[in-house]
């Protein structure tokens, strides 16, 4: 995959990924404004890339996800050893901790009846996106 | 600084929005039907080398479809809406400019982009692929008739993967030899077969017509198609062909329709869409086309096609007025004893708000100022609440005969939070 996108530009600048880009209806009351917090924008500050999905099972309840909940997926972001991600494998999603090994990569669950599963080179595998939240009702 | 255009364009976009979503689906071919299942409008690459044409009825290639193992989808326009809105989004986040040309496909000035269009280019197809999981292909040039054709040729070279730019070419003539001529931006398909009847085949021999004659046979247009051939920018990136002239809303029956109340509930909500997306052009309707058709594929059976034109003493977007110029032309055309399979309106004649023709002797009867808040109010509900929150009660039930059928529609996975994708823990 490419680099991300340039910084600036000789001619003009280009917003980032990583920064906030000014979004809604202009109101010149804005500079004297506090506006109210939005969920949104702390949940998906990139929303043409955040998705929501559903989750079935009980294997990343030490991770604080459970049956039910959606998590909200950013695929803008590119996923490293340690995120919580949601991975193609074998036909289907499944949401799992990324580890490196010492021989490799495992998609390793959170929950001491379950096995990683580890991911070799001819495992049918690709990381869908990286799971910035859990949306969990009480 | 010459400018650079370019043309961005989902591949096999509804059947890629599909396959997103279904991991099992990865490297297999998927079809999408247009709405009420008619006919095939998307595939994927693996449906396309299949063999299986575009815009096939499905009931005539439903046998080949289940013997390939194709997965068929009924259209989810609630998908392809959302997923068009983040590619939109994110070309707009990345390039100095962008002007959205359809649900799939953008237009983006890259003049003067740091690194040069091509590099740019690559990082910004990576970067909407990365993101929305969608895959685009970018053609470059200097004109947008050029970026347009480069596209074509992005996609049709697996080499080139996915980016084109056609001024980097070794021999852009060879390029233009090879675009036959049905397949240059802005040539309709009239002049296309007039000009193969004049031995114009292909983009080349098209660039080389004596632009005089062009000028003459086929108008301005024609002129400004032949010059950005010859990489004179004659569109900004906002115009250009294909300007909206008319708005179509027509629909198959989910089961066939003859009593003339069905019908008239048919029309009325193809005209509450189509008065919609009038105002939101800002515009008026001067004419309304009424349609009907049985079904063609049924030659047993007593055939009626007819049409009617009601023309508006005013042009207006108010929607009831509309419905009752819909309904006078399907009186005109219906007649009993038909089994209906389709029916539609066309809005024609549009012109913006502010600078419409009014007469002298009949003043606008149905604009005065106490009609035009209620349809802005109508249009902010349903936009607030969703769609038909409000609507008009000549549309009739919704569970009436003439509703779509869409049996294999996927889920709407990022506009229903009880439809979403679901991942195994």
């Amino acid at each position: 995959m490419s680099p991300p996108l340039p910084r600036t530009s000789p001619s003009r600048p280009l917003p980032l990924a990583g920064e906030a880009v000014a979004a809604g209806f202009p109101s010149p009351a804005e500079d004297y404004m506090e506006r109210s917090l939005d969920l949104n924008e702390y949940l998906a500050p990139r929303p043409e890339a955040t998705f929501f999905v559903r989750v079935a099972g009980d294997s990343m309840t030490g991770a604080g996800i459970h049956h039910g909940d959606i998590l909200v997926v950013d695929r803008s972001l590119a996923a490293r050893p340690g995120h919580v991600v949601i991975a193609r494998i074998n036909g289907e999603f499944t949401v799992k901790r990324l580890r490196s090994t010492a021989t490799g990569m495992e998609l390793a669950p959170e929950n001491p009846d379950y096995a990683p599963t580890p991911i070799t080179p001819d495992t049918d595998f690709e990381i869908w996106g990286v799971v910035r939240h859990v949306l969990h009702a009480l | 600084m010459p400018p650079r255009y370019a043309l961005i364009d989902c591949n096999n976009f509804y059947a890629s929005c599909e396959r997103l979503f279904r991991p099992d689906l990865r490297d297999r071919p998927v079809v999408v039907l247009s709405n009420n299942d008619g006919c095939v409008i998307a595939r994927s690459a693996e449906a396309k080398a299949l063999g299986i044409p575009m815009g096939t009825p499905y009931f005539k290639c439903r046998g080949l479809l289940r013997r390939h193992g194709v997965t068929v989808f009924s259209s989810n326009y609630a998908l392809y809406g959302d997923m068009s809105a983040r590619v939109m989004g994110v070309l707009a986040r990345f390039c100095p400019a962008v002007a959205v040309y359809s649900i799939d496909e953008a237009f983006a000035d890259l003049t003067g982009v740091p690194g040069g269009a091509d590099a740019f280019s690559r990082r910004l197809k990576a970067t909407v692929e990365a993101w929305t999981g969608i895959p685009i292909s970018i053609g470059i040039g200097p004109t947008k008739t050029l970026a347009k054709l480069a596209n074509r040729l992005a996609k049709g070279h697996p080499r080139l993967r996915g980016v084109f730019d056609f001024a980097a070419s070794p021999d852009p003539d060879r390029l233009l030899r090879h675009t036959p001529i049905d397949a240059v931006w802005g040539i309709g398909r009239r002049h296309a077969a007039r000009l193969v009847r004049y031995g114009v085949g292909d983009a080349l021999a098209f660039r080389d017509m004596d632009p005089v004659w062009v000028r003459r046979k086929m108008s301005v247009t024609g002129l400004h198609t032949l010059l950005e051939l010859r990489g004179q920018p004659c569109h900004t990136l906002a115009d250009g062909p294909a300007a909206r002239k008319t708005i179509v809303s027509s629909r198959s029956f989910g089961r066939p329709v003859s009593s003339l109340e069905d019908l008239r509930e048919a029309t009325a909500l193809h005209m509450v869409r189509a008065a919609e997306k009038l105002r939101r052009l800002r515009a008026v309707a001067a004419c309304v086309h009424v349609f009907l058709r049985t079904n063609p594929f049924r030659p047993g059976l007593p055939q009626h096609n007819d049409s009617a034109s009601v023309p508006l003493a005013v042009a207006t977007a108010h929607t009831p007025t509309l419905i009752r110029a819909a309904h006078a032309g399907l009186e005109r055309i219906h007649k009993e004893g038909f089994e209906f399979k389709k029916c539609g309106i066309m809005l024609s004649g549009l012109e913006p708000v502010n600078g419409r023709w009014l007469s002298l002797l009949d003043l606008p009867p149905q604009d005065t100022p106490t009609h035009v808040p209620t349809m802005q109010i109508v249009d902010d509900l349903n936009a607030r609440w969703g769609r038909d929150t409000v609507t008009f009660a000549a549309v009739g039930r919704p569970d009436a005969a003439w509703h779509m059928r869409r049996d294999m529609r996927s889920p709407r996975y990022t506009t229903a939070w009880t439809e979403l994708p679901v991942a195994r823990a």
